[in-house]
């Protein structure tokens, strides 16, 4: 391998490159807009759960639910169903997400300790939403029972069985926001998508225009070729990182707990694996066309098995297996180590491990294709 | 000493169940220092001989070398000592001229500005245009980037693939006086052209066809070996000339040659009942006279016995 035809090809790309005003348009505009909406439209929070409660009762203590209820700023209590069937339609017609069922005689029960049974149907089409908003509506309810308790119960002096009770905080994300949750994980995305599509397409214009023949009939070796490519990429991924990290600080106010040193290590040896990828897929692609299919094909399956959106732990275990060959989905859970834990590079060492291996496969793998493919 | 040698070499393309013999059994000798025309029609082999040749390709069967060098073992040391014009334009259009050329050079380990020398008489041509996009040059300044390109690390052996395809007439003959002064500094050239009247300008032409070689030698000798005699035909309606003839079984063969037609006989009562045959179909101003042939005379001749 000769250093002087490597930087003669560098100098090639970066030189094509800057060339295309639509190169350096999509470098910097892509990674601006994505961070800038996409943390807004992956945001979980439920905002507004829409109750309807069909109070069979009417007595002071169901008032005083459905006052409770909808005091709760997440609670929007808008319809006034007359029978609980009435509710189910307007589920039906998607303008309720919860029906709840006070029964009659709901205050008699209680005070006369019969235990009367409450009823929610939850509209789970959504699921997040489902989930959520009857973790909130349980909440209320749980709240209320002990009011009643309190209230209505003679208890006695001392409690007959210790409780315990469980109070929570949440570290590191203490008031669980999504920015600092969703914005490295969309970083970790951004870079791959803008290493993966340039490193391939560029790859297989070559072939397409014919220029490779050029090349091929130089004394330019393969190793040299695909360095030549790889390079100018990997440059350009770690600047689509600064300015991705400068837009989390200043738009979102993420500062990295841990070193930011740490998180251009671990770029640098995963967009090694990427692009090492990239090259190797478009070594079999004979036009663009081509390798933008096979590259949108793989890029979907990484980023839905990443854990971006769902947490791997939730995943089936085979899917769970997956994640440990999928490059997205380590960079994604040590950007977040990194950033919002403060992780430094002995705790991600397994990660590093991984990826230092996937690069040690993929480079070699697609110099060795590209020998047997032009 | 022979520059390119090529031996029984055969290439078979498969797509699916279909087979195209691109080439059956091409043997070659060409000493170094001359400039070889590689002639044929579209499909003939022309340009799958080169890509053998200039180590792109792997023949199926048979050997090659080019300079001493076997074109499948000795590929890399080959790729140093040849340069490659290819059919179509190879560089990069988004480069400027300079650009391309000073990439070139260092992937071949050469100073760029100091073989200026070396492409000088083309690069003067490239001169005003320095600056400029290679995809924004005119068809024939493409073609002298491409061959400045592939000059710029002094080859020994240079291999163009129909370089005056698609390019004007004043320019192809630019072209080709370009290149008989690299033969006069002692390159081996091989051109390839569908264009036969290019091939005069060869020291020898090889006429390939359906991936044979039908004929190679100089192009005054494959005149020479034209056996028949040669008819040049006018009359006040050329247009017509084709569908009259056709009736006419001693007409061995009619090809179109600008405003004549040319035309053999398989007889020597042959023009006589021609000419007879167009007086009765109305024709006037009839002249049909005995001519030399040409190179293209004669490389029709021998691809339609072939």
């Amino acid at each position: 391998m000769k250093v002087r035809v490597i930087m003669a090809m560098i100098r090639k790309e970066f030189a094509q490159f800057f060339r295309d005003p639509a190169n350096i348009r999509m470098l910097i505009v892509m990674p601006v807009v994505q961070l800038l909406l996409l943390p807004l439209a992956a945001d979980y929070e439920v905002k507004s759960v829409r109750v309807c409660i069909v109070d069979s009762d009417h007595s002071p203590l169901s008032h005083e639910l459905t006052a409770k209820i909808a005091a709760n700023p997440h609670m929007h209590v808008g319809c006034k169903a007359e029978s609980f069937e009435q509710a189910l339609e307007g589920m039906e017609r998607d303008e309720i997400d919860i029906a709840l069922l006070i029964p009659a005689h709901f205050e008699r029960d209680l005070v006369r300790n019969q235990n009367p049974v409450l009823s929610a149907s939850v509209h789970a089409v959504n699921g997040q939403r489902a989930s959520v908003g009857s973790q909130y509506l349980l909440q209320i309810l749980a709240d209320f029972n002990n009011k009643v308790r309190m209230n209505w119960l003679q208890l006695p002096k001392f409690n007959p069985v210790p409780l315990v009770d469980i109070t929570h905080t949440y570290l590191y994300n203490p008031r669980m926001d999504y920015p600092s949750y969703m914005v490295p994980g969309i970083l970790v995305i951004l870079l791959t998508m803008v290493g993966f599509s340039l490193a391939s397409m560029n790859l297989v214009r070559e072939k397409e225009i014919g220029t490779i023949e050029q090349i091929n009939v130089s004394p330019v070796r393969k190793s040299e070729f695909i360095l030549g490519k790889l390079i100018p990429f990997w440059i350009l991924g770690l600047v689509v990182l600064t300015l991705g990290l400068g837009i989390a600080a200043v738009f979102y106010g993420i500062y990295p707990r841990g070193s930011v040193g740490t998180i251009y290590a671990f770029a640098s040896l995963y967009l090694l694996a990427i692009l090492g990828l990239a090259l190797l897929l478009s070594a079999f692609a004979q036009t663009q066309q081509q390798v933008m299919l096979v590259s949108y094909f793989v890029m979907m399956i990484f980023i839905l098995l990443s854990g971006l959106y769902t947490s791997v732990e939730s995943m089936p275990p085979w899917a769970q297996m997956t994640t440990h060959l999928n490059p997205v989905a380590h960079f994604i859970v040590v950007i977040r180590m990194v950033v919002l834990k403060g992780s430094t590079l002995s705790d991600i060492l397994p990660h590093v491990g991984a990826m230092a291996a996937m690069a040690g496969i993929l480079l070699p793998l697609a110099i060795w294709s590209y020998r047997k493919h032009f | 000493m022979d520059s390119i040698i090529a031996r029984t070499l055969s290439k078979t393309y498969r797509s699916g169940k279909s087979e195209t013999h691109a080439l059956r059994g091409i043997d070659l000798d060409i000493p170094a220092g001359e400039l070889f025309g590689l002639v044929g029609p579209d499909g003939a082999g022309k340009t799958t001989l080169i890509r053998i040749l200039v180590s792109l390709i792997l023949p199926d069967q048979g050997t090659a070398s080019v300079g001493g060098m076997d074109v499948v073992r000795d590929y890399g040391l080959l790729r140093r000592r040849i340069g490659y014009v290819p059919g179509r334009f190879s560089l990069y259009q988004d480069l400027t001229v300079q650009e391309n050329l000073h990439f070139f050079a260092s992937v071949f380990g050469v100073n760029a500005d100091e073989q200026y020398g070396s492409v000088r008489e083309i690069y003067k041509y490239l001169e005003p245009f320095r600056n400029r996009k290679a995809g924004q040059l005119s068809g024939g300044m493409k073609q002298k980037l491409a061959l400045s390109c592939a000059l710029i690390h002094h080859p020994s052996v240079l291999f163009l693939d129909e370089p005056t395809t698609g390019v004007d007439a004043v320019s192809r003959k630019e072209f080709w006086i370009l290149l008989s002064q690299l033969r006069s500094q002692g390159m081996t050239i091989f051109v390839s052209t569908p264009y036969m009247d290019e091939a005069a300008r060869c020291d020898r032409v090889g006429l390939i066809q359906e991936g044979k070689m039908l004929r190679i030698d100089t192009p005054s000798a494959i005149v020479r070996e034209f056996p028949l005699t040669l008819y040049a035909l006018s009359t006040d309606r050329m247009s017509r000339v084709k569908a009259d003839l056709s009736g006419c079984a001693e007409v061995r063969s009619a090809f179109a040659f600008g405003t004549n037609y040319h035309l053999t006989f398989y007889t020597e009562e042959g023009p006589r009942t021609c000419v007879h045959l167009l007086q009765q179909k109305g024709h006037s101003s009839i002249r049909l006279e005995v001519i030399q042939p040409g190179i293209e005379d004669c490389f029709m001749y021998f691809m339609k016995e072939a």
